[in-house]
């Protein structure tokens, strides 16, 4: 009989070699899946994995879409070192995006170098305006962030819809519920020519620096991961806990937010009700895919943004609904938590008890 | 005492256990290795050890709650594979945990209808605890929650449940350490009497004097292997530290304390109401602790230890600032960093995951209380060379074994864990360092290494605290000792003016109201008082 | 306010409220046990497609029903293998549990966007259905409103007079403990989790055969959420998810009634339609503001990982 024997170190070859694991298994799976829904397995991969990334315009696409996955990430793994589950990013996101647009149509027409960043700064003010009312609530009566900042989620997306069938519709839109598209000054200014990757992306990685800085040598990411690890430490090492409920959460909100401003400023072009596109939930696979630290974040959503995009090539190639995308990345998470078990124990043939 | 056990009474016959080479094997550590041990009806029989010699993995191995790796058990004198706790009890054998396996939100007839086959009618369960417990002088209410009672009373339904199964065997891990003096005479006759009707009992403890007056044979572990069988009565205390350790008790070095210190702790009428509704409310505490001196504050674990180490290091703030007064500051609303800065140091009671944050590097545990007074930080960004620098210069001062500072904690054994916890306040020269339970759980060569450096501490001018539920250790450390009853600090004792016995008195919450020492009233915090 | 309209808001009171007293009162057991899923989310979300599609193409709502109990159990059950077997974090395998739910239900739901199914016909209980004003709205309804009713009654008597029950709270309790006396700590959370799945998936099915009934990608709209926060708000109490779940049902009615009623209020409709979210933090907050009830009722064991080691 097969069980699982506790190591008595931690490997450091499977916390790295378990996530290139959960991948192969997530390969496995989807050929699998496509093999059970009549589809030639090897014909499905290519389609899915390779043909998204066939040329330049391919990979921008690509690096397109992992940028708000690698922001929204980021952020979200700050707050995941120290215990802090935000798993609202989809509402701070839209917030972000909202905030983003009040300035931009405030400041329509106007030809100032300064509207987009004030845009950047009033996307990362909205995201972290909406995470803090979870913080707030968490902090002064004890209520459990993940409740409240997933119900502030659905509370978000209400009130973007109303604002874009409302007061902020475009009147000559047809009666879409969309706002006016943006102006040239407050739209992100392109990095590739020809594409329609962004200056968002940019800020994206530079994010990621920063956030690598913040988690891996600062005395606040220290303490959150320490809050993580062990909340009585930090008790005891006295590290105040709602200080890192706040910068937890306040973190992840901004940077959510800025992703928001990003989408609207950059492919969108305009804010309507779709906005929100999962990427605050996708997110959080993404963070846990990669293990909550920089560099894991930036191939995780990679990997991500190709799950998307292979979905909606499968949709376009293979006739599926382009929901399979999120059937990859749910497996890919299910694999990598239960792979991560070889970290800490192994495999053993047990023979019965004498 | 009276009633040393005489030897003739164990009845000829089959014996009720036998283990024959019994092994078990962790991964990365032999817990029990060929152990062979008897125990025949009526019989006493101590298993002697000193922390981590396996003395517990061998008594859970024959309760069925662990499987051994190796090696054969006879019960009765038939080959038996204990399955599971559960068929354990059916054989006739009962436990009673050191961690006791209660469940604090049930009550104590539902706790004790877990462990009994069928599902008994809690009326008439509670009917039969009443019974047994009369029976056997273990006096408890059935219907009042875990949480409610004290630890003894906790260790009463543990024994009760037992009892209530008829068993013929009887195992008790480490009973005592949780009992006053008084409580453990008691505990002694209850066991007697059972012996005396025939049951045989496996006494867990690495108390000589304990085993001497209880025990009619004892078992000897050694790091997992059976070094010696000896009768407890025909031996001193010293030839049975010499099988339990290979050598002699090693002891401290202590000479006098100057006791005319400045003052570096003061609680002047402590009161606490506790907002966990399972702890202790502090009342009306006051305590001097000068430089120069190790004061001692000894307590039954549940009276309020807890409450009042976490209010003194800060982990519970306080609403007025007088009552905590730390090196000449008042300091009640004070965070602990702040109060680490006016020159406190704290060793909690939890090693792993208090202490020390489990998962992380012996220099990434030596930024948790060090990193702001050993400067560790640059413009808010960790110099992690110097953490290392600090973890190795604690590794070598405190003789920690280990793979050096990236070691993960968990990876140390108890007592070198605490060799580094100790060390890491110790070297940042605290002018006050509290110590709680410095040596709990660690094996005799890390305790004796542990309460030397509290001692030089001392010597060196450091005021010490240790709150501990080792009488022996505080009388072997302390120049005073108090005692904590039910959240009340007793006035303090010179140690060498008092007794184990007085201050066991006192540990059930009976002190004399007006003793010798001064007490301040509440609300006066300057007036000095004199020991 | 007049009769009919008072019996028709109660008895869309009552609907709205079933689902969440099923899925809160399944997820109760598993919190009982010291196990928190957060995926319920997805297990509803499986539980409702699986109930469609068999009960599109069976044409049997009971046949859809059991399918949605087995998707959601099926779920669960993954969900078990990862945190109790493979000891994989509770909180990052039960978000993990959700987003994947949401997902694949949505991918197995496409085809069934934009089918109706026929409605299925309450049940009325007779003489009682005949009182005045609630007898409709309480006696003529749906069977799985009966079966509601039922699983709570059945849960009091389970969770507090029955042996297996008591098991169940000490394993909640302290694992610890009850491993060492003896109970199979791993099975019993296995059987907690698996039930909380099942019903879970009954919730599910509920919404999409019997309430719309119709499928739609996001028609779970946060309800196993909101059922999450309903077992914090009971503080781990079947009569509390009872009302609190009415409560819920009250709410997300009242702004319906107010947007269906044609009142010249000035109000915008998606504004209205966030109350039940705003309902729900706010009762989180109100509940949670005492930190001893959380703490005195709360499994000890919640949401903590534990392996016995053999």
């Amino acid at each position: 009989m097969l069980e699982l024997e506790a190591r008595t170190e931690p490997s450091r070859l499977m916390s790295w070699a378990s996530p290139l694991l959960a991948v192969a298994l997530m390969l496995a799976g989807g050929m699998l899946v496509f093999s059970a829904l009549g589809k030639d397995p090897v014909e499905g991969f290519r389609i899915f994995f390779l043909n998204p990334v066939k040329d330049l315009y391919g990979v921008s696409e690509l690096l397109l879409k992992a940028t708000p996955l690698m922001l929204c990430a980021i952020g979200l793994a700050i707050g995941f070192r120290a215990n802090v589950w935000n798993i609202g990013a989809e509402g701070q996101f839209m917030l972000g995006a909202v905030a983003a647009t009040g300035v931009a149509l405030h400041f329509d027409g106007a030809d100032s170098a300064f509207v987009l960043p004030a845009m950047v700064l009033a996307g990362a003010l909205g995201g972290a305006a909406w995470a803090a009312i979870p913080a707030l609530l968490r902090t002064r009566f004890n209520a459990n962030e993940i409740l409240v900042s997933l119900m502030l989620v659905y509370v978000a997306q209400l009130f973007v819809s109303w604002l874009v069938f409302g007061p902020w519709k475009d009147p000559d839109g047809f009666n879409f519920p969309q706002t006016r598209m943006f102006g040239e000054a407050a739209l992100m200014p392109m990095v590739l020519e020809g594409t329609r990757l962004h200056a968002g992306f940019v800020i994206a990685l530079g994010v990621l620096v920063a956030g690598y800085a913040f988690m891996n040598r600062s005395f606040a990411g220290f303490r959150m991961r320490v809050a993580g690890e062990a909340p009585e430490a930090a008790r005891y090492a006295g590290f105040s806990a709602a200080r890192m409920i706040w910068v937890g959460l306040l973190l992840g909100g901004a940077a959510a937010g800025v992703a928001g401003m990003g989408e609207v400023a950059g492919p969108m072009g305009q804010l309507t009700d779709k906005v929100g596109s999962g990427y605050g939930f996708a997110a959080i696979i993404v963070a846990f895919v990669g293990r909550l630290n920089a560099f894991g974040i930036l191939l995780a959503s990679l990997l991500m943004a190709l799950l998307y995009i292979g979905g909606e090539q499968a949709q376009q190639y293979l006739n599926l609904p382009s929901s399979i995308s999120m059937v990859f990345q749910g497996m890919l998470l299910f694999f990598l938590l239960g792979s991560d078990v070889f970290i800490n124990y192994r495999l053993r043939l047990r023979r019965r008890a004498v | 005492m009276t009633g040393r056990p005489t030897h003739g009474k164990t009845p000829d016959g089959t014996p009720r256990l036998v283990l024959k080479g019994i092994g078990k094997v962790y991964p990365g550590v032999v817990a029990n290795e060929a152990v062979d041990l008897e125990v025949r009806p009526g019989e006493i029989r101590a298993v002697l050890g000193e922390n981590g010699a396996g003395k517990s993995t061998l008594m859970k191995i024959i309760y069925g709650v662990t499987r051994p790796s190796a090696g054969q058990m006879l019960w009765e004198g038939k080959a038996v594979h204990v399955e599971n706790p559960a068929h354990a009890r059916s054989l006739g054998i009962g436990m009673v945990f050191q961690h006791f396996s209660l469940f604090e939100t049930l009550t104590v007839v539902e706790n004790v209808a877990l462990a009994l086959p069928g599902a008994p009618a809690l009326d008439e369960l509670a009917q039969r605890i009443t019974e047994v417990s009369e029976r056997y002088g273990l006096p408890v209410d059935p219907r009042r929650h875990i949480h409610a009672l004290s630890v003894g009373e906790r260790q009463r339904v543990e024994i009760i449940r037992c009892l209530l199964q008829n068993p013929r065997l009887l195992i008790m891990d480490e009973p005592t350490s949780v009992l006053t003096p008084q409580a453990v005479r008691k505990l002694f006759e209850t066991l007697r009497q059972l012996a005396a009707e025939g049951c045989s009992i496996l006494y867990i403890s690495h108390k000589l004097d304990e085993i001497q007056e209880l025990c009619h044979t004892a078992t000897v572990l050694r790091g997992g292997k059976v070094t010696g069988e000896c009768i407890p009565a025909q031996e001193t205390p010293q030839s049975m530290a010499r099988l339990m350790i290979g050598k002699d008790l090693p002891h401290c070095v202590h000479g006098s304390a100057r006791g005319d210190g400045e003052l570096r702790l003061r609680l002047a009428g402590l009161s606490h109401a506790c907002e966990d509704p399972f702890g202790t409310d502090l009342k009306d505490i006051h305590l001097d602790v000068r430089a120069g001196e190790i004061v001692g504050i000894a307590g039954v674990s549940g009276n309020g230890q807890q409450e009042l180490l976490r209010a003194i290091s800060g982990e519970e703030t306080l609403a007025v600032k007088f009552p905590v007064q730390i090196c000449g500051v008042e300091a009640g609303r004070l965070k602990p960093a702040a109060r680490r800065r006016l020159g406190l140091a704290f060793v909690p009671e939890e090693r792993l995951g208090r202490g020390a944050v489990p998962g992380m590097s012996l220099a990434d545990n030596a930024l948790l209380t060090a990193a702001r007074g050993q400067d560790m930080l640059a413009g808010g960004f960790v110099r992690f060379g110097r953490a290392h620098a600090f973890a190795q210069r604690c590794i070598e001062a405190f003789k920690v074994k280990c793979n050096g500072p990236a070691a993960a904690a968990k990876s140390l054994s108890g007592g070198n864990l605490q060799k580094f916890i100790v060390g890491r306040e110790i070297l940042q020269a605290p002018r006050l360092l509290v110590c709680a339970q410095p040596t709990w759980g660690v094996d005799v060569g890390a305790a004796t290494f542990i309460r030397q450096a509290l001692i030089d501490l001392r010597d060196r001018g450091c005021a010490v605290l240790v709150i501990s539920e080792e009488l022996d250790e505080l009388f072997e450390v302390c120049d005073r000792i108090a005692v904590i009853a039910k959240g009340r600090l007793s006035p303090t004792r010179p140690a060498a003016q008092t007794s184990v016995e007085d201050i066991g008195v006192w540990m059930s919450g009976m002190w004399p109201a007006a003793d010798l020492e001064h007490q301040p009233p509440a609300g006066t915090p300057t007036e000095p008082a004199n020991a | 306010m007049d009769a009919g309209l008072f019996t028709s808001m109660l008895f869309s009171t009552v609907v709205a409220g079933t689902p969440l007293i099923i899925v809160a009162l399944g997820l109760l057991v598993s919190e009982k046990a010291g196990v928190l899923n957060l995926g319920a989310e997805g297990m509803m979300a499986m539980g409702a497609v699986a109930a469609f599609a068999v009960t599109h193409h069976s044409g049997n709502p009971w046949l859809g029903v059991a399918a949605g109990m087995g998707a959601g159990a099926a779920m669960a059950l993954l969900f078990g293998v990862l945190t109790l077997t493979l000891m994989a974090n509770q909180v990052a395998s039960g978000l993990a549990l959700a987003i994947f739910g949401v997902g694949l239900s949505a991918f197995i739901g496409k085809p069934y966007e934009a089918i109706a199914l026929q409605a299925v016909p309450p049940i009325r209980i007779p003489f009682i259905a005949d009182i005045p004003l609630i007898g409709e709205a309480l006696y003529n309804q749906q069977a799985l409103v009966y079966f509601s009713w039922a699983l709570f009654w059945g849960l009091l008597w389970f969770l507090y007079r029955s042996r297996a029950g008591l098991v169940l709270r000490a394993v909640g309790e302290s694992p610890a403990s009850a491993h060492a006396i003896g109970y199979p700590v791993i099975r019993i959370r296995y059987l907690a989790v698996i039930f909380g799945g099942a019903m879970a998936g009954i919730g599910g099915a509920f919404l999409s055969v019997f309430y719309t009934p119709m499928w739609a990608e996001g028609l779970v709209a946060g309800r196993g959420w909101i059922a999450l926060a309903l077992v914090v708000f009971a503080t781990w109490r079947p009569l509390r998810v009872l009302v609190g779940a009415y409560l819920f049902g009250g709410v997300m009615i009242t702004q319906l009634f107010i947007q269906g009623s044609g009142l010249q209020i000035d109000f915008p409709s998606q504004l209205l339609s966030s109350l039940p979210y705003w309902a729900t933090i706010v009762v989180l907050v109100a509940i949670s503001r005492n930190a001893n009830a959380i703490r005195l009722n709360s499994p000890v064991s919640l949401g903590k990982p534990y392996r016995p080691d053999a």
